[in-house]
């Protein structure tokens, strides 16, 4: 996904994109209103996280811009603003979702998926892998031309192992990335959704293979 | 409200009347006593006089000397006006012609003629005495006489008068200072109701009520008045200053602290060992946490704030019930969590403010997510029960274990088998705060089979 | 009983020290109980009659021995005012005397609650107090009137006199104002209340009147036949004497008849003032009217029955009493009586 990202701090832009980077995500970072009126006129984006202060105007101003030209680009506003009036305020000025800092990728990532889901679209890219593609907004593998849903853990699980095919990645790396750092679980939790992601890929000709005592990789045959 | 040593402007004002009231009625007894015993004793030396003047006409001359016919009615007179003794000496220089020989001649010369009668006191017979004395002159044996007329009596009448007149006087005295005490009380109340209205008016305010006050007053409290609303003034700023302040703050907190998450993040993607990664992910529980605690104590103000003056509008449940449903449902996703919902297309309106109801409901089904675990269901409901809306939270985590309502609603209160998991212990507290605000109950209960069942009750309108 | 203690009384009364007063009688009523204390009484009324009453207070104070000493009205006086004489207790009918003792200040106050019951009229300060009320009449022998309606008023036993002179002259009695004090007092007061008192004075004068300087000579008189009409005679006495006989009866006059006050006074010289005050309560107090009434036939103090007989014209105890006893007024006055009654 290509991400516009209007945020005041350099600091927090630079490491939100970075971690975004992570994700396989394109991010770029627009300082102030009129770096995003200058990066919205250069690229299409999928989607706009806003930041409400900002230099030169408020965001709301921007939000309601950007609605009233009906120019439709999904935004989840990501403020410092924690009210639950500033959150009514601004889902009725037209954002798509709202995410308060400091926020978990992890959450960040579903709200845009879900946003992005409700409204049917944008460049996402359908990844082929083995026999199967897949395609994370929809949350599907389609083994065959036999469509199959993933549930949410088993989507972000098959994600993060086809970020990189063939490497191994710990139990604790995977349970750091599809747990909440407010849950507490052991490491063999992730024993659970493993079996059930082998279970849904069953017959693609992907594997994933236990690499004892070090952790898990998808393989292609 | 009443401070010990504080000055009563009411028992001051009332005092002073009745200490003016007090003197009013003493100087009216004492003048109602001196002017009614003057006259008393103006009138009775009035009779006294025409008594002696009486005797003074039955003087006659003659060849035997001077000769008098006392007149009943002059002694009779006397006695009928009141029960004194009288003495009486008719002399002739200093020679008694009849009466009392011993009753003493008045000290100055009279004059004679047709003058009046002189009046002195003196003391005789172990008494006080009143003496009338008058002279006239007589043809005794062809030369004039001078004959001296003098009539005495004691004053125990005029003393009676005296008496009977101070105890009219005492009772009109007392009867003036219940009056003016009576008075004194309404005047005190009414020069000091203003004060207890404006009083009134000030202290039935909420305590966040920071209007200026323009109560109808009289002109001496305008400068209180305008000092108060200064006053007022100048706090409102400081209050505004201060939400602004902590706003702001929050503000300026919550942006490192979302760098410090991300780069703790990233960090931990990138850490090598074990031990790091421990750190790292105890750095990010406790963002969170702070993070978490702010947001609920902020909430919890807005709760507090809002609660005062609570704004009553027409909310739709089911759709605020939708809206926050559909707001957790990539937060429930994470954890494999359905969110179902249940009645919400019935058009159940309550009356109330939309911001606190769906702080209350977003505080729930946080909860709900925070202790559901994975791939199980979270049911929001929504139903008319007993005339009362209903909206229902229920999850399939641990319960309550035990703990009851009255513990949970506390403010900073956890149950006991939560330590595991981010909170800060106000959530439930905002919730039982809000729906007490809205006039319904929150009602929490333990299915069954597990889990906890939080139910809102408000009034349908 | 009574006798035995009279006699005793008398018999005492050569033991008792010589007074610089005249005593007509001297009694001493001996305590029922033991002896506690004695009370003088000082009176112008006769042992006889206020035995009865004396008997009825000591029924009630047994420790109180009482000396009943008995003087005309004069020398009642003269024994107060001249010697001081210790009396607890001073019972008078002349009233311009008793006024003059009190008015000069010979008399002690006294305050009960018997005393401010008394109406206005029947007392005088708190130190002269009247307990009997005493209509002054005309007995006449009922012969006299033989054919003729008795008189009414003063006016009728005027004509009454003028028309038939020869049944009346030469028999008729009535004080001596210049010998008695009581006709003194009630021709000044007849004076007083009456211009027709001179006109019956001028007739009475014309039948050549019979003078007398006490009433019980004047009853006797009449009963005997020497007499047909007496003049100012205390109802009191003549009532009981003329009883059961029909030849005599007891007029009182419809203008006005005096009625005299009989008066107690505590005078200073006293030993025992409280002794005097409580014999002056009884005196007033239901059991001793009660007894004054029945016992010693005066008439207590009744405002009620002055009420129902308005012919009654209580004599005013005020100071006006003083007048009258005036050297020279009274000189004056008795040279106008002189001069109605006594005609050559």
């Amino acid at each position: 996904m290509r991400f516009l990202m209007i945020e005041d701090s350099a600091d927090l832009a630079q490491s939100v994109a970075e971690r975004l980077r992570l994700d396989g995500h394109a991010v770029d970072h627009a300082g102030s209103l009129a770096d995003a009126e200058d990066c919205l006129s250069a690229a299409p984006y999928d989607l706009i996280l806003l930041d409400l202060s900002l230099p030169d105007g408020d965001g709301r101003d921007f939000l309601i811009r950007q609605r009233r030209a009906r120019r439709d680009v999904p935004i989840i506003v990501m403020t410092a603003r924690a009210g639950v009036a500033d959150r009514v305020d601004v889902l009725d000025l037209g954002a798509d979702d709202y995410v308060t800092k400091p926020f978990d990728f992890a959450e960040l990532e579903a709200r845009c998926r879900a946003v992005l889901r409700r409204r049917g679209g944008a460049t996402q890219t359908v990844q082929r892998f083995a026999g199967f593609t897949f395609n994370p907004l929809t949350a599907q593998v389609v083994i065959a031309n036999e469509p199959r849903e993933l549930r949410n853990r088993e989507l972000r699980l098959l994600e993060i192992l086809l970020a990189a095919p063939d490497r191994i990645f710990s139990k604790a790396q995977l349970c750091d990335r599809l747990f909440s750092y407010a849950e507490s679980v052991s490491d063999n939790a992730i024993e659970v959704y493993i079996a059930r992601l082998r279970k849904k890929l069953e017959g693609s000709g992907a594997r994933i293979e236990t690499v004892r005592g070090l952790g898990y990789r998808i393989s292609a045959g | 409200m009443k401070r010990t040593g504080a000055i009563s402007l009411r028992k001051r004002l009332v005092l002073q009347l009745l200490a003016l009231a007090a003197a009013l009625a003493v100087l009216l007894y004492v003048t109602v006593r001196t002017v009614a015993g003057d006259a008393a004793e103006e009138t009775l030396d009035g009779v006294l006089g025409a008594a002696t003047l009486a005797i003074a006409d039955e003087l006659r001359g003659g060849e035997d000397g001077v000769s008098i016919d006392l007149p009943h009615e002059a002694f009779s007179i006397l006695g009928s006006i009141s029960q004194d003794r009288i003495f009486y000496r008719i002399a002739v220089g200093e020679v008694t012609v009849t009466g009392y020989d011993d009753l003493p001649a008045p000290a100055r010369k009279l004059g004679s003629g047709l003058a009046s009668p002189v009046f002195y006191t003196l003391p005789y017979r172990q008494t006080q005495v009143r003496v009338a004395a008058v002279e006239r002159v007589v043809l005794a044996d062809n030369a004039p006489v001078a004959v001296t007329v003098m009539v005495a009596q004691t004053r125990t009448g005029q003393d009676t008068i005296a008496a009977r007149v101070a105890n009219r006087a005492a009772g009109l005295g007392l009867g003036v200072f219940a009056l003016a005490a009576i008075l004194s009380m309404i005047t005190a109340g009414s020069v000091l109701r203003p004060i207890d209205r404006l009083a009134e008016a000030v202290g039935r305010r909420g305590p966040r009520d920071l209007r200026s006050v323009d109560h109808p007053s009289p002109a001496e409290l305008v400068p209180l008045i305008t000092a108060l609303n200064g006053f007022i003034a100048r706090l409102r700023a400081a209050l505004t200053r201060t939400e602004t302040f902590i706003t702001e703050a929050a503000h300026h907190i919550r942006t490192p602290l979302a760098t410090v998450r991300a780069k703790a993040e990233i960090a931990l993607r990138r850490a090598e060992t074990e031990e790091a990664r421990d750190t790292l992910r105890a750095v990010i529980r406790s963002v969170e946490e702070s993070a978490r605690s702010a947001s609920q104590l902020l909430d919890h103000a807005t709760v507090v704030y809002r609660s005062d003056r609570l704004a009553r509008e027409p909310v739709d449940l089911g759709k605020l019930v939708a809206g926050v449903a559909q707001s957790f449902a990539p937060t429930a996703e994470l954890k494999d969590l359905a969110i179902r919902t249940q009645g919400l297309e019935a058009a159940v309106t309550v009356t109330g403010d939309r911001l606190l109801l769906e702080s209350a409901l977003r505080n729930l089904m946080d909860n709900a997510v925070k202790y559901s675990p994975p791939d199980e269901e979270i049911l929001i409901s929504l139903e008319v029960v007993d005339g009362l809306a209903r909206v229902a939270v229920s999850d399939r985590g641990r319960g309550l274990s035990g703990v009851n309502q009255a513990e949970l609603t506390r403010r900073f209160a956890r149950g006991g088998n939560v330590r595991d998991i981010v909170g800060s212990g106000l959530g439930l507290t905002i919730v039982d705060e809000v729906t007490a605000a809205h006039g319904g109950r929150l009602d929490l209960s333990e299915h069954a089979e597990g889990g906890t069942c939080a139910a809102l009750f408000l009034p349908l309108g | 009983m009574r006798g035995a203690f009279l006699a005793l009384g008398l018999m005492l009364a050569g033991l008792l020290p010589a007074h610089g007063f005249e005593v007509e009688e001297e009694a001493s009523f001996a305590a029922p109980g033991p002896e506690v204390a004695v009370l003088r009484v000082l009176s112008t009324t006769d042992t006889q009659i206020m035995a009865p009453v004396i008997a009825g207070f000591q029924a009630v104070n047994r420790g109180i021995t009482i000396h009943y000493t008995v003087a005309n009205s004069q020398q009642v006086q003269a024994a107060i005012v001249t010697d001081g004489a210790a009396y607890d207790l001073v019972i008078s009918s002349a009233m311009d005397l008793q006024m003059q003792l009190a008015n000069d200040g010979f008399a002690l106050p006294w305050q009960s609650e018997r005393t401010t019951a008394l109406p206005g009229w029947a007392r005088w300060q708190d130190t002269l107090f009247a307990f009997a009320q005493e209509p002054v009449v005309l007995i006449a022998a009922r012969s006299v009137f033989d054919g003729l309606a008795p008189p009414r008023t003063r006016r009728e036993l005027t004509a009454l006199l003028r028309d038939y002179p020869e049944r009346f002259r030469g028999r008729i009695g009535t004080y001596d104002p210049e010998r008695s004090g009581a006709g003194y007092l009630f021709a000044t007061q007849d004076a007083r209340l009456s211009d027709t008192f001179w006109r019956l004075a001028e007739v009475m004068g014309g039948l050549e009147p019979v003078l007398y300087d006490s009433t019980a000579p004047m009853i006797n008189d009449l009963k005997a036949g020497r007499l047909v009409l007496a003049y100012n005679v205390l109802g009191s006495y003549a009532a009981p004497r003329l009883a059961g006989d029909d030849s005599t009866m007891l007029i009182e006059l419809e203008d006005h008849t005096l009625t005299l006050l009989r008066t107690a006074l505590i005078p200073r010289a006293a030993r025992s003032p409280v002794l005097g005050g409580t014999f002056l309560d009884y005196l007033l107090g239901p059991s001793g009217r009660a007894l004054i009434a029945s016992e010693a036939g005066l008439p207590p103090i009744d405002e009620a029955a002055l009420a129902a007989q308005p012919h009654l014209r209580p004599i005013r105890l005020d100071p006006g009493l003083l007048v009258y006893l005036d050297a020279l007024k009274r000189r004056a006055f008795l040279e106008e009586w002189r001069a109605a009654l006594i005609q050559p």
